[in-house]
């Protein structure tokens, strides 16, 4: 993991270092286990065209979850993440397998976030950021906001 | 218009479900979003943390971890037991929307959470797919101590 950041540190303005993600179908069959969302939308062909989708997508909440371990990673163990929410705006499709455990070449997503306030209030140093997972083509699939406590140099 | 059959439901209560939080489910969890942070598997780093004790990601708890089935009761979601059937007014399909978190205390392994949800507001939109509702629920997560650790409010599109 990275270095932790302190407060001081940052400025309105300043990206954070962006966390790549891929998925494959794989992938979103462990995360339905992992999370409990058994529909078939996100792993069955004909039942994906039948819902007009196309075909099987990424579940919404892996992609928030995404989201969750970019900023998780970046306020690092002193911090603390105090608000997070996204929107899921557009579909994201998985990659497929070329053999097992080796998917095949394709989109790879950017989780990004941006320091747009920067305060203190009731005795914590704030941050408010604007966040999103980016699609191959740089498109916004799942904008966001979170708010996270830095620790301060006192 | 949506009918009263759907419109009923805004502002009741949709249920209280409790939930243990189990260590291998952190684990299971965290492996399955690609995050490989010690502090949600390793438990001697753990217990050096600020924190004492693995937790769970933000975000595990709440939608879509689910409770086992009982005999009693069908498979449910925490906190969504009750509310409105869409599919009764022609809105057979669901995609979820999205959420909004507020992360208030951190959840260990071991603890109990009880979800507590609330309907808050039902809308019908027109979009370039035609006729959709948007259903959105609040959920608070109370701890086994009685401390409330998170507050959600997600939702969900009828179409």
């Amino acid at each position: 993991m990275a270095e932790q950041v302190y407060w001081e540190d940052v400025e309105e303005g300043m990206e954070i270092p962006p966390l790549p993600k891929i998925a494959t179908t794989t992938m979103l069959v462990r995360w339905a286990g992992a999370s409990g969302d058994f529909n078939p939308l996100h792993y069955d062909e004909v039942f994906a065209a039948g819902q007009g989708v196309g075909k099987p997508i990424i579940h919404g909440a892996l992609k928030r979850q995404w989201l969750v371990h970019l900023m998780t990673d970046w306020v690092g163990e002193q911090g603390s993440l105090k608000k997070l929410s996204c929107q899921y705006r557009a579909m994201d499709y998985p990659r497929a397998m070329k053999a097992q455990g080796q998917p095949m070449d394709g989109e790879t997503w950017q989780c990004k976030g941006k320091i747009i306030k920067k305060y203190t209030e009731d005795g914590e140093h704030l941050v408010d950021l604007t966040i999103g997972v980016e699609n191959g083509k740089g498109e916004v699939t799942t904008p966001g906001t979170a708010t996270a406590a830095l620790p301060s140099r006192g | 218009m949506l009918p009263e059959e759907i419109t009923k439901f805004i502002g009741q209560a949709t249920g209280v479900t409790t939930y243990k939080v189990e260590q291998g489910a952190i684990a299971r969890y965290a492996d399955a979003v690609g995050d490989p942070n010690p502090i949600y598997w390793d438990e001697e780093y753990a217990k050096k943390s600020k924190y004492g004790s693995i937790i769970a990601p933000p975000g595990f708890f709440g939608w879509p971890v689910r409770q086992p089935r009982s005999a009693e009761e069908p498979e449910v979601i925490m906190g969504t037991r009750r509310g409105p059937n869409f599919a009764e007014i022609g809105l057979p399909r669901v995609l979820d929307g999205g959420m909004e978190y507020d992360f208030i205390k951190p959840v260990k392994a071991g603890d109990t959470l009880t979800a507590t949800s609330q309907i808050k507001d039902i809308r019908e939109r027109t979009g370039s797919t035609g006729r959709m509702a948007f259903l959105i629920r609040e959920t608070t997560f109370t701890n086994q101590d009685g401390e409330v650790v998170a507050r959600t409010r997600s939702t969900s599109i009828h179409r």
